[in-house]
């Protein structure tokens, strides 16, 4: 017994050293994975609408991009529907803390001896894991449907960054709103949020063919930004000059979704 | 007097339609408060078809610029925009009609339905109906704004009634065919799982954009795809002088797909009173 309680101690202590949370992290992670294991009908849908969506754009907005000189219409789609896939397949993360809450299971890993950090970054972790496979099946479509990739493998570096960024922008706001709300409106707010965001941008067509309130909106959207760095890779070469003003949105937007999810789960606690 | 004269059998026969009239407008008039007393599932079948018909306008206005597109299309993308935005509303709006049905047969008041003296056939005409009515209201609607932000009805106020009648004949068709599917599943998840479907066909047609610039096998699935022909139609009213092939594609393909929809509702119904 006296035993047992040493070696409690001695576990406390490493926790307090900071040596364990990220085996918490690892683990949480994990168990975000089996759930996905297990019930792929919540996942799938995000693994195939955005293939859908890259059909679809492609399909039926093709023109409207290649009358401006870009070759393919994939090499300007492919970009966006990877961080669309990204974003809502990193939604999951939201779904299973309302389920966590729901059964109870959250005010358990608020009971164990991890700081609160490790709860939240858990679940950005746990987003990062889920947006790879939709990132992954976007890009072999696009290239089973002929994309050019003149930029080399830092075409598809770039995108996979853009895209990543987005999934853990997107589910720590979905965190913060989740904490705040403590219901399945959460979730849907981000999707909405997620979704005009993208939408009000250059998602659909460059901004020189842009016309009227749109193109005022789309000048100032981070968004825009972040799918410029995307897709510079697609349309040319990688460089500084195409990249910088993503890099920045990227950082702005993860720093403020993750003290939106901190403060969030503060007020969860209080 | 005159009833000792009457024929019974014409008698039973006039009395059975005037009360599957009454239940069914009192089905409709039901179906049309609940629908109205439920804002936020409204609401995305007037919010998404009204975003996606400014997005396009501001994004490929300068499609406008193409000869083609301004001598056999339309004058202006916003003018392209509305046939789309009014078959996407009236869609969205079906289905989540279909929704309330399903949830009727999941909580039992269907079952009640089925209980009281009233036509089976009205429960679903009902909900039909109400559909149909939501449709007209949601046409209008759309029609007041687009017009506002600077629209132009080409056919005139025929045309305004067409494209009314269009998106009533299309309520009625799409709201059948899930009608049917809630009926047969009772379960409201399976209707809205259905909906991708939906949304598949809308993207898979010339809703959004021309199919005179789609390529490939998109494009044959478009020229095969009947909401093509649909919006086209009611594309026609928009841009284009009175004529008789904009009835026929905004009318008459919508009103098939009705029939076929409803005979597929009622035999679900059949088979579901059969079944208990």
């Amino acid at each position: 017994m006296s035993n047992t309680i040493a070696e409690q101690t001695v576990n406390t202590r490493t926790i307090s050293d900071g040596a364990r949370p990220f085996e918490v992290v690892a683990i949480l992670v994990k168990r975000s994975m089996m759930r996905v294991r297990r019930m792929p009908s919540a996942f799938i849908p995000s693994l195939v609408m955005p293939v859908f969506q890259l059909i679809a754009f492609s399909g039926t907005f093709g023109f409207a991009v290649t009358s401006l000189g870009i070759k393919n219409a994939l090499d300007w789609y492919v970009p966006l529907n990877a961080m669309q896939g990204a974003s809502f397949g990193a939604l999951g993360v939201s779904f299973g803390l309302i389920n966590d809450m729901q059964t109870g299971f959250f005010d358990r890993i608020l009971m164990a001896p991890t700081p609160r950090w490790v709860t939240v970054v858990s679940s950005l972790a746990a987003a990062v894991v889920r947006c790879v496979v939709p990132i992954t099946f976007v890009v072999i479509v696009g290239y089973i449907g002929g994309m050019n990739t003149p930029g080399g493998f830092m075409a598809i570096v770039c995108v996979a960054i853009a895209s990543i960024a987005i999934a853990v922008v997107a589910a720590g706001f979905a965190l913060g709103l989740t904490f705040r709300m403590r219901n399945l409106g959460a979730a849907t707010l981000t999707q909405f949020a997620i979704f005009f965001t993208i939408f009000l941008s250059t998602s659909q067509v460059p901004l020189s063919a842009m016309s009227g309130w749109l193109r005022g909106v789309a000048r100032i959207n981070p968004m825009t930004n972040i799918l410029r760095f995307a897709r510079q890779g697609f349309l040319g070469d990688v460089t500084w000059e195409q990249s910088w003003g993503g890099i920045i949105a990227m950082a702005v937007l993860l720093i403020l979704t993750f003290i939106f999810a901190m403060t969030g789960i503060k007020k969860f606690d209080q | 007097m005159s009833l000792s004269i009457a024929d019974p059998k014409m008698m039973a026969s006039s009395s059975s339609t005037r009360s599957l009239l009454r239940h069914t407008f009192v089905l409709t008039r039901r179906s049309v408060i609940g629908r109205l007393r439920q804002p936020a599932v409204l609401a995305p079948a007037f919010i998404f078809p009204l975003f996606f018909a400014a997005l396009g306008s501001a994004s490929f206005n300068k499609l406008a610029s193409d000869p083609y597109f301004t001598a056999n299309i339309a004058t202006s993308f916003l003018n392209y925009a509305v046939a789309g935005a009014v078959l996407q509303g009236v869609l969205f709006g079906s289905t989540s009609a279909a929704g309330d049905l399903a949830t009727d047969i999941e909580q039992g008041f269907f079952e009640r339905l089925l209980a009281s003296p009233i036509s089976r056939t009205a429960i679903v005409l009902g909900r039909l109906a109400a559909s149909m009515v939501v449709a007209c209201v949601q046409v209008v609607i759309f029609m007041t704004i687009f017009l506002v932000a600077g629209a132009r009805i080409e056919s005139g106020p025929i045309g305004f009634i067409g494209l009314i009648g269009g998106g009533a004949l299309l309520a009625l068709a799409m709201s059948a065919m899930m009608a049917g599917l809630a009926i047969k599943s009772g379960s409201p998840e399976v209707v809205q799982g259905a909906f991708p479907l939906v949304f598949v066909l809308m993207f898979l047609s010339s809703a959004f954009f021309p199919r005179h610039y789609m390529k490939g096998w998109y494009r044959t699935v478009a020229d095969w795809n009947p909401l093509s022909h649909v919006v086209e139609g009611m594309q026609g009213f928009m841009n284009h002088e009175l004529s008789a092939s904009q009835f026929a594609k905004s009318w008459l393909i919508p009103f098939v797909l009705a029939i076929i929809g409803i005979a597929f509702a009622l035999r679900a119904l059949n088979n579901r009173l059969a079944a208990s």
